[in-house]
């Protein structure tokens, strides 16, 4: 007997329109409460699928026959199985297929705005892990900052656009998620760029992206201007682009501020995290629209799936942006850290080309939510 | 460790290893011991989650290259 699949990407629709779905869950109760698939107008039930393989008769009455009804597991099996014991049970339902391994590898490409001379930049919206990358074109050139390691869906969209992909960077080294930018570099034979003060321990050869840096990216006059931000990492570097947008890596969230502690270095570095937002960020035009690394929670997407909002407004609705006392700031990015993410120190070490595990474990590496915030 | 069956679950990925080991579990003793080898990565917090939830208890695990192995006794 077939069941009905649902793909990643219908269910990122789902989250953009803010649709209702019930989401019978059927990995461990753990987890579960670690990471799961986040919607506005979502209602769960967790339960594992081993306590089903008997029978789902004691479930039927809490699964609700007035609303799409969606399983999930982790690789897309299990809840196949448990789809079809429904399935015959008399309920219409879906799998998720792929699971949340396909749900953590789910781009969304959203475009967040034109630039001048027929530019454009794009947000890709790695819904389930909530990390963000991006695309800026111009006359057939493409730029591509903070790739995710699936770097095949950059290659189609820069060859459906018509683009050569020309110039790669990575804002800072990453610890929540396996960094593309390399391998996406040398498909493409771009120039793949990272911060010097993060790329110490690399293994390869790199282009430096110093404060001040301009990236011409086409043959028009669309300027990529690095600005020196530490904070997050010592390294941490954010963009201006076309004067118009601020890629803020992970300094700056929507409603949250980076942690500075996934090198080890919190007290060390909670100074320049401050320097960075509150004096560097303060010089900027308010009207630049912020483009963040990440969002942490799904109230952070915008109407049609992008995440972005003016500095103006962040200087004004984010706390992190608003606490005047020192070390009330030092409190908050020091105390109460939420966990780390998952594997963050060997996810660390394939960025730094020092490790290279197979796919499979990278994927394993990678399960979770990104966690690079403190609220 | 000493165990009264063997289950190969190698190379069954998931539900199977679960599935499988529930079906040799119901043929034990209470009190006897399965061994059940996997590769599937999951295996080792299902099975774990599965024992306790089934009131079963895994006395030991390990992996062995890319094997691994569980002892549970039947609660």
């Amino acid at each position: 007997m077939t069941v009905n699949t649902m793909t990643a990407k219908e269910l990122t629709e789902k989250i953009f329109n803010k649709e209702e779905l019930f989401i019978l869950d059927v990995r461990n109760a753990s987890d579960f409460a670690d990471w799961k698939i986040e919607g506005e107008n979502f209602d769960y039930l967790n339960v594992p699928y081993f306590d089903l393989l008997d029978g789902v008769e004691g479930i039927l009455d809490k699964i609700p026959s007035d609303k799409d009804v969606l399983i999930v597991c982790a690789k897309g099996r299990s809840s196949i199985m448990v789809a079809e014991m429904l399935s015959e049970a008399g309920l219409s339902v879906s799998s998720l297929e792929g699971g949340m391994n396909a749900w953590s590898e789910h781009l969304e490409p959203v475009k967040v705005g034109d630039l001048k001379d027929g530019g454009e930049i794009y947000q890709f919206v790695r819904i389930g892990k909530g990390c963000l990358s991006y695309v800026v074109v111009s006359n057939g050139e493409a730029a591509v900052i903070d790739a995710s390691r699936m770097i095949n869906i950059y290659l189609e969209f820069a060859n459906r656009i018509g683009a050569k992909i020309t110039h790669v960077f990575d804002t800072h080294l990453h610890a929540d998620h396996i960094s593309g930018g390399r391998k996406l570099a040398e498909k493409t034979n771009a120039s793949y760029w990272l911060p010097p003060k993060d790329a110490a321990e690399v293994t390869f050869d790199y282009q430096a992206l110093e404060d001040e840096s301009e990236m011409a990216i086409g043959n028009t006059s669309i300027n990529m201007h690095a600005l020196y931000s530490p904070g997050h990492t010592i390294g941490s570097t954010s963009f201006v682009v076309d004067e118009k947008f601020l890629l803020t890596g992970d300094i700056l969230f929507i409603d949250s501020i980076g942690r500075p502690d996934l090198a080890g270095l919190a007290e060390d570095w909670v100074g320049d995290l401050r320097e960075s937002l509150y004096t560097r960020y303060k010089e900027l035009s308010g009207e630049l629209i912020v483009l963040p690394g990440h969002f942490t929670i799904i109230d952070e997407l915008n109407a049609d799936g992008s995440v972005s909002k003016k500095l103006s407004t962040l200087f004004e609705t984010n706390h992190g942006l608003n606490i005047e006392d020192e070390n009330a700031f030092r409190k908050l990015v020091t105390d109460n850290l939420p966990p780390q993410p998952n594997a963050y120190q060997e996810i660390r070490e394939i960025n730094m080309g020092k490790i290279d595990p197979d796919t499979e474990k990278q994927r394993e590496m990678e399960i979770g939510p990104n966690r690079c915030a403190v609220r | 460790m000493k165990s009264n069956k063997l289950l190969d679950a190698k190379g069954l990925t998931c539900p199977m290893p679960v599935v499988k080991t529930k079906k040799a579990m119901n043929e034990l003793e209470t009190g006897q011991v399965l061994e059940i080898h996997a590769t599937d990565k999951g295996a080792k917090s299902d099975l774990t989650a599965w024992a306790r939830s089934g009131g079963h208890k895994l006395l030991e695990h390990e992996a062995d290259n890319d094997v691994l192995k569980f002892w549970i006794k039947k609660g």
